[in-house]
């Protein structure tokens, strides 16, 4: 029975591990591009538009102004407008610039949503307390694939 | 009647939705008698702005209006409870504030240079930290906690009595080290957003963040009385909740970080008005 168990769980990570890429295992090339799905699969636009603009998700719109989204109120500034995003930059671009911006603009103020590790004083989400374990990425591996499907539909 | 008031929602949500929320080149005068410096040459030691502003010039124009009469300022009213601990006796030596330093109004320049350099105690000292030397040195009292109300309060009397006077903290001599800590934690991306106090507050300042206008983050307005949960607020309280939002673990309030971080924005508004109590959202 044991032997069993132990043989199932090996079964489920040997194919969790084939198809998600866990945030430390994420390869970036010298421009910061992350050629292959993080989660194996494609992206879902209409989730990827709830996760812009949802607070507790991606709040993509926080920071940045998407016209295609203006029913949603309050777009920022800090970051440039993502309208026609999809004329500028491809998908293995834009799956880098999620996961972590740092790798293609060095300096950015953006944050880095499929990251994990080296952070300062990393704290347990929003309570100032020291992270307890440890953390989870700001989005799935999945949620950054939805976000990119989204982002390569605002065509102009 | 109804319909009235349902126009009045609409079109206030369509002020804000726009963005067109804070007359950035508004003057403050308060009581119609106290002029307020809330833009100026940024100091010399600042290497990356020009020009420095008060939070007061990125609110609505409503929030900055409270702000401009006593009467309209709910920070006032804790100014009041605090002119009254301030004639009380309190602690073994029978002491009251009043006992040392007379009439509140004596006090007036006194909020402009704190934090500073206290020689006996060989440490830099907040403003709270004084206020508390002098409750268990002086007067033989119990510490008050730090921004808790009893101390807001009175932090909010002594800014009172200096507001238009502008803010000179000395950052050279024994200050020196707590302030250069001070601009090294100020500089320091943290948590798993990996936001430092500057990325907000130096590079972003007058940009809006959702619904949030950025401010440069000064600190000449503290205390601060905020519409947004209706009480004093002090400056380490707000430093925290700032470092929260980043992620992180924050320091604690009355933490040898947060008293060098205080010093250091402190001395980024050198040459603003104190304006404490201030108010904003």
């Amino acid at each position: 029975m044991k032997s069993i168990t132990v043989f199932v769980c090996a079964g489920m990570m040997a194919t969790a591990a084939m198809a998600e890429i866990a945030p430390d295992d994420v390869t970036y090339d010298e421009y910061g591009e992350v050629m292959v799905s993080l989660s194996g699969q494609p992206g879902d636009p209409v989730v990827g538009k709830e996760i812009m603009v949802e607070r507790g998700k991606g709040n993509c719109i926080a920071c940045h102004q998407v016209t295609a989204l203006e029913e949603y109120p309050f777009h920022g500034e800090v970051g440039p407008s993502l309208d026609g995003i999809a004329e500028r930059r491809t998908d293995v671009e834009l799956r880098g610039i999620l996961a972590n911006p740092k790798m293609t603009y060095e300096g950015t103020i953006m944050p880095a949503f499929y990251r994990t590790s080296g952070f300062t004083r990393p704290g347990d989400e929003f309570t100032g307390e020291a992270a307890a374990g440890p953390l989870a990425p700001l989005l799935t591996a999945q949620e950054i694939e939805d976000v990119v499907a989204y982002l390569l539909t605002l065509t102009d | 009647m109804k319909l009235l008031i349902k126009g009045g929602i609409v079109s206030a949500a369509l002020f804000a939705a726009f963005g067109a929320n804070a007359d950035e080149e508004a003057s403050l005068v308060i009581n119609e008698d106290i002029e307020i410096t809330v833009r100026t040459d940024a100091p010399a030691h600042l290497d990356n702005m020009r020009t420095i502003y008060s939070g007061w010039v990125y609110r609505s124009d409503e929030t900055q209006a409270l702000q401009m009469d006593d009467f309209e300022n709910p920070g006032m009213i804790f100014v009041d409870d605090a002119i009254d601990v301030w004639a009380s006796a309190d602690g073994s030596e029978g002491k009251g504030c009043v006992d040392c330093h007379n009439e509140p109004a004596s006090m007036a320049g006194v909020r402009a240079t704190y934090p500073k350099w206290n020689e006996e105690a060989g440490e830099v000292r907040t403003l709270a930290m004084q206020v508390n030397g002098c409750r268990t040195e002086r007067m033989g009292a119990e510490e008050w906690k730090y921004d808790g109300s009893d101390m807001l309060n009175m932090e909010a009397l002594l800014a009172s009595v200096s507001r238009g006077m502008p803010v000179n903290v000395a950052i050279d001599g024994p200050a020196q080290s707590t302030w250069e800590m001070g601009k090294e934690l100020y500089y320091t991306r943290t948590g798993q957003l990996d936001l430092s106090c500057a990325n907000c507050h130096e590079d972003n300042y007058g940009n809006n963040i959702r619904a949030d206008h950025l401010s440069q983050g000064q600190i000449n307005g503290f205390p601060t009385y905020r519409l947004k949960n209706a009480k004093l607020n002090g400056v380490q309280s707000r430093f925290r909740g700032c470092v929260r939002d980043t992620r992180a673990e924050t320091y604690a309030v009355g933490s040898d970080e947060f008293i060098a971080l205080e010093l250091y924005v402190a001395s980024r508004g050198n040459g603003l008005s104190v304006e404490g109590p201030s108010v904003r959202n």
